[in-house]
C-alpha cells in the first residue's frame, strides 16, 4: 500500500485542534436539546400530560353545504334538507344490549345489525359514533329524543341530505348522490372528498360536482376520552359550494315528463338559437330522493334489474332507427349530389321491386306520382327506396355523418351513446360479409342498421333551421353564488357548420312545413293555431314483418315488437325558438302518437313566450 | 497478507452502540404503529428488521476491504448514485407528492440516501488530494454538490437537500485553512436563503409559517407541532410504558413511525428514555470524531467526519423539529425512524467508519 497524503504537521495541528472545536459544538447541541426535552418533560411535562389524558386535541371536518340546482328561470329544483340520524358511541355505551332493547321499544331498529356495529366499533374506533337508524321520521324522532337521556351512548346527529323538489323531475338529467368509491377517491375531481363522502354519482351532480361540493373546513377541538367537544380552539369555516343553473325550463320539463304518461321514451327540447336543452325528459325514471334516503341493495337491484330500464337516460343513450326521419339525411344528400330533380315526379304504386324482393310504401295503395315536395310531405317510401338506390349507401352514409348523426354530440353528460351509422366498410369490419345492395334501400327509409339517439335528432332539425350551425347541447347557464353570475357562464358553441346549399336547404325546409301544415302530410296532428310549425314524422320499426303478411292491427303484434314512434318538430318555421325530438317506444306511427305531444309541447312553451 | 492487527482492532463498541440503537429503533416501530386503528401497518417493524439485517451485512463487507481503494471508486460510485437520482424524476414513483424512490417490484429505493453517503467520500477524496488551499480548489465541490441539490430539489424532496447542503458544507468549512475563503464560503450560504423561500413548495411555506405563528394553521402543520409536544412532554420523567403511549395509539401523532418516531419513544420511555436515546447518538458522534483524530491520513479523517456530521446535523434537526425548536422540514431521525435506504446506506457508512478505525495502524511499521 502506498503511503500517501500524509498530514503536515501544520495542517494536522490545525485539525486535531478543529476536532476538538466540533466534540464541543457536539456538545453544546446536545445540551440545548436535554435543555429542551427538560422543560418539555419535566418543567410543563404535568401539563402535557393533563393534556393528553384528560383533553385530547383532535381535528374534526366541517363540512361545507353542498351548491343548490335551479332551472333557467331560477325556481329551485335541488335543494339539501336537514336528516336526524340515530347513532351511538361505543365507548360511552355502559350495556349494549339494554341500548338496543330500550330503543326497539321506541322505534324500529336492526337490532343485530347495530349490535355487530357497535362491537366493531368498540374494537377499532371507540370515540366516533356508529350508525343505528338513519333518516328518523319527526315522529321517531319526537320519542327517541325525550327518552335520550336515559340512554348513555345514544346521540343524534343531524346532517343535511340531498332533497330533490320535485322527486322524479329531470331525475336523469340531474342525477344522485352515492358513497364515494376507491376509484374516486384518487381522482383530482374529489381532492376534497374523504372515504365516506357522499359525492354526485351520475348526471349534473357527478359533472359538475367539484363546483357544488364546496370546500371542507375543519376545526381543532379539545375532546374528553368519550370524544365529546369540550372546546374548539381554532376553527376553519367551510366555504359553502357553487350553486349550478341548468337551462332547464322546469315547466317544459314537467310538460315533457306528463306526456310520456310513464311510456318508455323520450323527450328533449332544444333552443336551436344557442343549443340549450330547454327540456330533457326520458322515461320510465327513478327518483334521486330514494338514493339520498339511502338506497338498500334491495331497492337497487330492483332498478338494476327492472326490464323497462328507469336509470337508463333514454335521450342520450337510446339508440333506435331513426325511421323517416332519416328521409330528410337522403333528401339533402339527393339535392346536394344532384342525383334528382325537385321537380321531377316517380311513381309510387304502394310497392317496389328490386333483385327479386319486394319493398312496402307504408301506404297501402301507393300514392301515384309523387315530386320531391309531396315524397316528404306524405313521407313516400317507394320515392326514397328509388332515391337510395340512386345514391348508394356510401354516399348516404357520408351525408348523415356530415349532418352530426351517428356519433356524439359533445353534450359530455352521462353515457352518451354514438349511434350508428353502416357503411359497406362497416359492415365488412363488423359482420364480415359484404354489403346487400338491398339494404341500401331499407337505410333510405331508416330502417334495419342505422341508430340515432333523440339528442342527435334535435340538434339535427335545430342545424336544419338555423342556418346548418352544428350546436354542443347544453344542459348548464351558469355557476356561480347566489346572485352573482359568472363564476362560470356558457356561450353557445358551434362544433361544426353543414356545408349544404342554401336552396336545398330551402326546399326541405318547405318540404316539413308542408308536413305539418299540408293537407294528407303526416304531421299533421303537429299543427297549431296561429304558429306555423314545421316537422317530421317517423316510425321505426323494431323488426321487420314477414313478406306476405300484411300489416295487421297494432293489438295483434306483441308489444316488445311494436314500432317506435318518432317526431321532430321546430317552432315558429320562419324564426324557431324551440327544436323538440320525441321517441315513445313501441307505441306504433310517429304522426298518430307523436306529433300531438309536440303539438302539445309547441303549443304552451310558445304561448308562454308570447302572452 | 492478512493483518492480524485488523481483527485485534475491530471496533466491537461502535458495533455495540449500532446495535443498541437498531434494537431501540424496532421495538419503537413496533409500538409506533401497534394503533387502534392500524389494520396491516404492523409489518413496518419485520421491514425494519431485515433492512437492519441487510445493512449489518453490508457494514461487516465495508470493513474487508482497505478503504483506500476507494480512492479510485470514488468518483465512479457517485456518478452510479447521481444518475439513479436523476432516473428518480423520470420514472420514480410518486408518494407524499414527490418522486422520491425507484420501484424494484418488492422494493423501492431511495437514491438520495445513497448520495449523501457517496458525496461525502468524494469530498473527502477531493480535499486529501489538495496540495495548497487556494480559493479556486473550492469550485469543483461547490459544482458536486450542487448537482444532486438541484436534482434533489426537484424531486422535490427539500428536508434530503437541506441536509445534504449542511453535511457537505460543514466537510468543506472544516478543510478550509484559510479564514477568508471561510468567510465568503459562509457569507455566500446566508446570502443565498432569500433564493430558498422561492424555490420552497407551498407547504413548506405553510410549514414555516406555523412555525413562526401556529395560530394561523391550526388544521396542519401547526396541529403535527402541537400534538409532537403533547407527545413528548406527556412522557414525564419515565414515560408511559412500553404499547402505552396513548397520543400514539389513538393516531393523534402524524408520520409516527418516520419523521415523528423520536416523540413516540419519548411518550412512552419518558425523559430517562429520551436522554439515554440522546446520550447514544452523542456517543457514537464523539465515537467517531475519535477515529477522526487517530486516523492517520487525511482521507480517512475527511471521511470520518463528513458521516459524523450527517449523523449530527440527521439527529440535531429531527429532534429540534419534533420538539418545537425548528419547523418541519420532513428530515427523519437516522437509524431510528423507519426508512430503508437510509438505514441500510447509513450503516454502510458506519462500516467505512470501521474500516479507518481498524486501520489505524496500518502507517505505523
Amino acid at each position: 500500500m502506498v503511503r500517501r497524503s500524509d498530514f503536515d504537521p501544520v495542517e494536522s495541528w490545525i485539525y486535531q485542534r478543529r476536532l476538538t472545536g466540533l466534540t464541543f459544538l457536539a456538545l453544546i447541541a446536545f445540551g440545548i436539546l436535554f435543555a429542551r426535552l427538560w422543560s418539555l418533560q419535566i418543567i410543563n411535562g404535568p401539563n402535557y400530560r393533563i393534556q393528553s389524558e384528560h383533553n385530547r386535541i383532535d381535528l374534526r371536518d366541517v363540512l361545507p353545504s353542498r351548491g343548490l340546482i335551479f332551472d333557467r328561470n331560477g325556481h329551485l329544483l335541488v335543494d339539501n334538507r336537514p336528516s336526524f340520524i340515530l347513532g351511538a358511541i361505543p365507548d360511552d355505551i355502559r350495556d349494549a344490549d339494554g341500548l338496543l332493547e330500550g330503543l326497539s321499544r321506541l322505534i324500529e331498529i336492526d337490532g343485530i345489525t347495530a349490535r355487530k356495529k357497535i362491537e366493531r366499533g368498540l374494537k377499532w374506533d371507540p370515540f366516533n359514533p356508529v350508525y343505528i337508524k338513519k333518516d328518523l321520521t319527526r315522529d321517531e324522532l319526537a320519542r327517541v329524543e325525550t327518552n335520550l337521556f336515559s340512554m348513555p351512548g345514544a346521540i343524534i346527529e343531524v346532517k343535511p341530505r340531498r332533497h330533490c323538489m320535485y322527486d322524479t323531475l329531470a331525475a336523469h338529467l340531474i342525477g344522485y348522490l352515492g358513497e364515494i368509491d376507491r376509484h374516486q377517491l384518487k381522482r383530482e375531481e374529489y381532492k376534497q372528498n374523504k372515504l365516506g363522502d357522499f359525492v354526485g354519482k351520475v348526471g349534473i351532480e357527478k359533472k359538475w360536482h367539484r363546483y357544488l361540493n364546496g370546500i371542507r373546513g375543519g376545526q381543532q377541538v379539545e375532546v374528553d376520552a368519550s370524544g365529546r367537544i369540550l372546546r374548539v380552539l381554532y376553527q376553519k369555516p367551510a366555504e359553502p359550494g357553487l350553486d349550478v343553473h341548468l337551462s332547464i325550463d322546469g315547466d317544459l320539463q314537467m310538460l315533457a315528463e306528463r306526456s310520456l304518461n310513464s311510456r318508455e321514451g323520450a323527450i328533449v327540447a332544444m333552443d336551436p338559437r344557442s343549443g340549450e336543452i330547454l327540456a330533457m325528459a326520458s322515461s320510465p325514471a327513478f327518483n334521486p330522493n330514494d338514493f339520498a334516503k339511502g338506497m338498500d341493495k334491495k331497492g337497487w337491484e330492483e332498478l338494476v334489474s327492472n326490464p323497462r330500464f328507469p336509470l337508463q337516460d333514454r335521450v342520450i343513450s337510446g339508440q333506435y332507427p331513426p325511421g323517416s326521419l332519416f328521409k330528410i339525411v337522403v333528401a339533402l344528400a339527393g339535392l346536394e349530389e344532384g342525383v334528382i330533380d325537385p321537380h321531377e315526379e316517380l311513381f309510387c304504386g304502394g310497392r317496389h321491386s328490386f333483385q327479386r324482393r319486394t319493398y312496402r310504401c307504408w301506404k297501402q295503395g301507393g300514392h301515384g306520382y309523387v315530386d320531391f315536395h309531396r315524397a316528404i310531405v306524405e313521407s313516400c317510401d317507394v320515392y326514397f327506396y328509388k332515391l337510395g338506390q340512386k345514391l348508394g349507401i356510401d354516399t348516404i352514409a357520408k351525408y348523415a355523418k356530415a349532418l352530426g348523426l351517428g356519433c356524439r354530440t359533445g353534450l359530455e353528460l352521462g353515457d352518451e351513446k354514438p349511434g350508428l351509422i353502416p357503411s359497406r366498410a362497416w359492415k365488412l369490419r363488423r359482420w364480415h360479409v359484404p354489403w346487400q345492395e338491398g339494404e341500401t334501400l331499407s337505410v333510405a327509409v331508416g330502417q334495419s342498421f342505422a341508430l340515432v339517439t333523440p339528442i342527435q335528432m334535435v340538434r339535427f332539425i335545430s342545424a336544419l333551421f338555423n342556418g346548418g350551425a352544428l350546436l354542443r347541447p347544453q344542459v348548464t347557464k351558469w355557476i356561480g353564488r347566489g346572485d352573482e353570475e359568472g363564476v362560470f357562464q356558457w356561450k353557445p358553441d358551434v362544433l361544426d357548420r353543414w356545408s349544404v346549399k342554401r336552396e336545398n336547404i330551402e326546399l326541405v325546409k318547405a318540404a316539413l312545413i308542408g308536413v305539418v301544415n299540408e293537407a294528407h302530410g303526416t304531421g299533421w296532428r303537429a299543427r297549431l293555431d296561429g304558429i306555423r310549425a314545421a316537422g317530421k314524422t317517423g316510425t321505426a320499426q323494431v323488426v321487420s314483418l314477414p313478406e306476405e303478411e300484411e300489416p295487421g292491427e297494432e293489438r295483434e303484434i306483441p308489444y316488445e315488437f311494436r314500432d317506435h314512434a318518432w317526431f321532430v318538430a321546430v317552432a315558429p318555421a320562419e324564426d324557431p325558438v324551440i327544436a323538440l325530438a320525441i321517441l315513445i317506444e313501441h307505441s306504433g306511427q310517429g304522426g298518430s302518437v307523436a306529433a300531438p305531444i309536440a303539438r302539445d309541447i309547441l303549443g304552451t312553451y310558445l304561448s308562454r313566450l308570447r302572452p | 497478507m492478512f493483518d492480524r492487527r485488523l481483527v485485534n482492532n475491530f471496533d466491537w463498541i461502535l458495533l455495540a452502540t449500532l446495535v443498541v440503537i437498531g434494537v431501540l429503533s424496532i421495538c419503537n416501530l413496533y409500538s409506533a404503529t401497534n394503533t387502534i386503528r392500524s389494520m396491516g401497518g404492523s409489518q413496518v417493524y419485520v421491514k425494519q428488521i431485515c433492512w437492519y439485517s441487510i445493512g449489518f451485512l453490508i457494514l461487516l463487507l465495508a470493513t474487508t476491504f482497505d478503504y483506500h481503494i476507494l480512492d479510485r471508486f470514488a468518483y465512479p460510485v457517485f456518478f452510479i448514485s447521481l444518475i439513479l437520482l436523476a432516473a428518480c424524476l423520470k420514472m420514480g414513483k410518486v408518494a407524499y407528492g414527490s418522486q422520491r424512490w425507484l420501484s424494484f417490484g418488492y422494493f423501492s429505493i431511495q437514491p438520495s440516501e445513497l448520495v449523501k453517503v457517496s458525496l461525502v467520500v468524494v469530498l473527502a477524496k477531493h480535499f486529501s488530494e489538495l496540495e495548497k488551499h487556494r480559493l479556486r480548489d473550492l469550485l469543483r465541490p461547490l459544482v458536486l454538490i450542487a448537482i444532486p441539490f438541484i436534482i434533489i430539489v426537484h424531486q422535490p424532496d427539500l428536508g434530503t437537500a437541506l441536509i445534504l447542503l449542511i453535511v457537505s458544507f460543514s466537510i468543506v468549512v472544516f478543510v478550509t485553512i484559510n479564514r477568508k475563503a471561510i468567510l465568503i464560503f459562509l457569507s455566500t450560504a446566508v446570502l443565498s436563503v432569500p433564493f430558498f423561500w422561492i424555490i420552497l413548495q407551498d407547504y413548506q411555506k405553510k410549514r414555516i409559517i406555523a412555525f413562526l405563528r401556529p395560530d394561523l394553521d391550526p388544521l396542519g402543520a401547526g396541529y403535527h407541532v402541537t400534538q409532537s409536544k403533547i407527545t413528548i412532554g406527556s412522557g414525564l420523567l419515565w414515560g408511559k410504558g412500553f404499547l402505552q403511549g396513548t397520543q400514539t395509539r389513538l393516531n393523534f401523532l402524524p408520520q409516527q413511525h418516520t419523521d415523528f418516531s423520536f416523540s413516540v419513544f419519548a411518550e412512552e420511555w419518558g425523559f430517562v428514555g429520551s436522554a439515554i436515546l440522546l446520550l447514544l447518538y452523542l456517543f457514537l458522534i464523539l465515537w467517531c470524531l475519535n477515529i477522526a483524530r487517530n486516523s492517520q491520513d487525511k482521507f480517512g479523517t475527511l471521511i470520518v467526519i463528513g458521516i459524523a456530521a450527517s449523523i449530527f446535523w440527521h439527529l440535531t434537526i429531527n429532534v429540534s423539529m419534533v420538539t418545537g425548536l425548528l419547523p418541519v422540514v420532513g428530515i427523519p431521525l437516522v437509524l431510528f425512524s423507519y426508512g430503508g435506504s437510509s438505514v441500510v446506506s447509513t450503516l454502510a457508512a458506519m462500516g467505512l467508519v470501521m474500516n479507518v478505525s481498524m486501520r489505524r495502524f496500518m502507517f505505523q511499521e
